[in-house]
């Protein structure tokens, strides 16, 4: 697939089957393994959607010789902890490619010190060397309010944050910018930095998610390392997730993650207690309600509850 | 008179869009393209100014056009050539090298002849550019 400018000159058509020209660019094969692969996240595919709705009629445009411009496709992802922002920017970088808006594909995930010097005259070149890599793809920047440190006005964040500017404004069509944070935090940078907010033309606030797609995160998660609940373990670890939620530093799928790789080394611990046995494939995949029911959230739900009364 | 040094200089000058597929067909085989310039055009002159860094790493050819408009803006005037340097085991040296800029008038070079011991004679190339200093060779013409 090549981008929009680069599709040769032809005479222009009148009429095209858009059905056709849908099935041509794979775009139906892209959203649905967007929707298979990632859980929740509505506003997000949403967005992804209307991206590739507009490639479909920037190309039918150019068919047409309308005059097209390049759509700005810089983003913002916003969000708790945990709510797949980091997951969903190195994707994205594919789908563009798969949708024919950057050109190679390849992700340059940065954070502060990456781009910022620790001298003089040691930003510039760094953030352009970075910028320089990035290009043809995507440069994700993780955390991206560190950038900007108020406090210190000496700080050579801002030289930063003037290159990157500068070069997503004029180099649209060669780099796709994407900045990612928590929510507040990257309300406060955009405060001060309102040349970053104009020229991102996508933000989008990924929600937190529901206990029943937390749920099926898990399952998702054991499904790939090859483990599964027993459906005494399934009901325990429903309840498991309405206790976490409740209590403090909650990060949703990160938690998630966590609180399995506890599970695990709790099952694989309950295994070699008792060696005298034959294994199956079945014991060493599943998951018993005891492995989920140890855990120390429970306790001190349990602790909080015994306060109350 | 027109110099030519490395690939494509008995070809017309190369449209940035020919220059770019040609970089990016060195960042396709992993070699690392440099920027170089002079305004000393001797054949043996193998060693030019670099622009910046050797640029590792990359992935797409935008990066070395931005790099090399930034170059044309400063040193437009001279002689600017774009390198690939292969890195690879075995190879380890540069393998494309091209010009992408030239001054608009090249004034070419002159044979000298030196009469040496007995019947010899030394031959050497004596650039009419270089007469002038360094900086100001084809500045203004």
């Amino acid at each position: 697939m090549t981008k929009p400018q680069e599709l040769p000159r032809e005479a222009p058509v009148e009429a095209i089957d858009l059905r056709h020209e849908f099935a041509d660019l794979g775009i139906g094969a892209v959203l649905d393994q967007l929707d298979s692969e990632l859980i929740g996240l509505k506003p997000v595919k949403t967005r992804i959607r209307e991206i590739a709705s507009l490639l479909l009629v920037e190309r039918i445009r150019q068919k047409m010789a309308l005059a097209t411009t390049f759509p700005t496709l810089h983003m913002s992802f916003t969000g708790n902890p945990g709510t797949g922002k980091t997951t969903v920017a190195l994707r994205m970088a594919g789908i563009l490619h798969r949708l024919g808006f950057v050109r190679r594909g390849h992700v340059i995930s940065v954070t502060r010190d990456d781009l910022v010097g620790q001298y003089i005259g040691h930003t510039a070149p760094k953030t352009k060397e970075i910028l320089k890599k990035a290009m043809g793809g995507v440069l994700f920047i993780d955390e991206a309010y560190y950038l900007y440190r108020p406090e210190n006005e000496r700080d050579y964040g801002q030289e930063a944050i003037e290159i990157l500017l500068q070069v997503m404004e004029q180099q649209r069509e060669d780099l796709v910018v994407i900045l990612a944070g928590y929510g507040d935090r990257m309300e406060k940078f955009f405060q001060s930095n309102p040349g970053f907010r104009s020229r991102i033309a996508h933000h989008i606030d990924f929600p937190d998610y529901s206990d029943a797609e937390l749920l099926w995160i898990s399952e998702l998660m054991l499904q790939q390392q090859n483990y599964r609940f027993s459906p005494e373990a399934r009901d325990a670890f429903i309840r498991y997730i309405s206790v976490r939620k409740t209590q403090p530093l909650f990060s949703n799928a990160r938690s998630i993650r966590n609180a399995l790789d506890r599970i695990r080394l709790r099952q694989a611990n309950r295994i070699v207690a008792k060696l005298d046995r034959i294994l199956t494939a079945d014991d060493v995949m599943s998951i018993e309600a005891g492995d989920v029911l140890a855990s120390r959230v429970f306790a001190s739900d349990m602790a909080a509850a015994g306060e109350g009364q | 008179m027109r110099i030519t040094q490395g690939c494509f200089s008995f070809l017309p000058d190369l449209t940035d869009e020919q220059i770019a597929a040609q970089v990016q067909y060195c960042l396709d085989k992993g070699w690392a393209v440099n920027i170089e310039f002079t305004d000393d055009p001797h054949p043996r002159n193998t060693y030019w100014e670099m622009w910046g860094l050797p640029m590792f790493d990359l992935r797409d050819a935008a990066g070395i056009m931005k790099e090399l408009a930034d170059c044309r803006r400063v040193y437009g005037d001279r002689y600017i050539r774009i390198s690939g340097f292969d890195s690879s085991h075995g190879w380890e040296s540069v393998r494309l090298s091209f010009i992408v800029t030239r001054p608009q008038e090249e004034p070419g070079f002159r044979l000298d002849r030196q009469e040496s011991v007995g019947r010899n004679v030394r031959y050497s190339t004596h650039s009419y550019a270089a007469t002038r200093p360094e900086g100001e060779r084809y500045a203004d013409r």
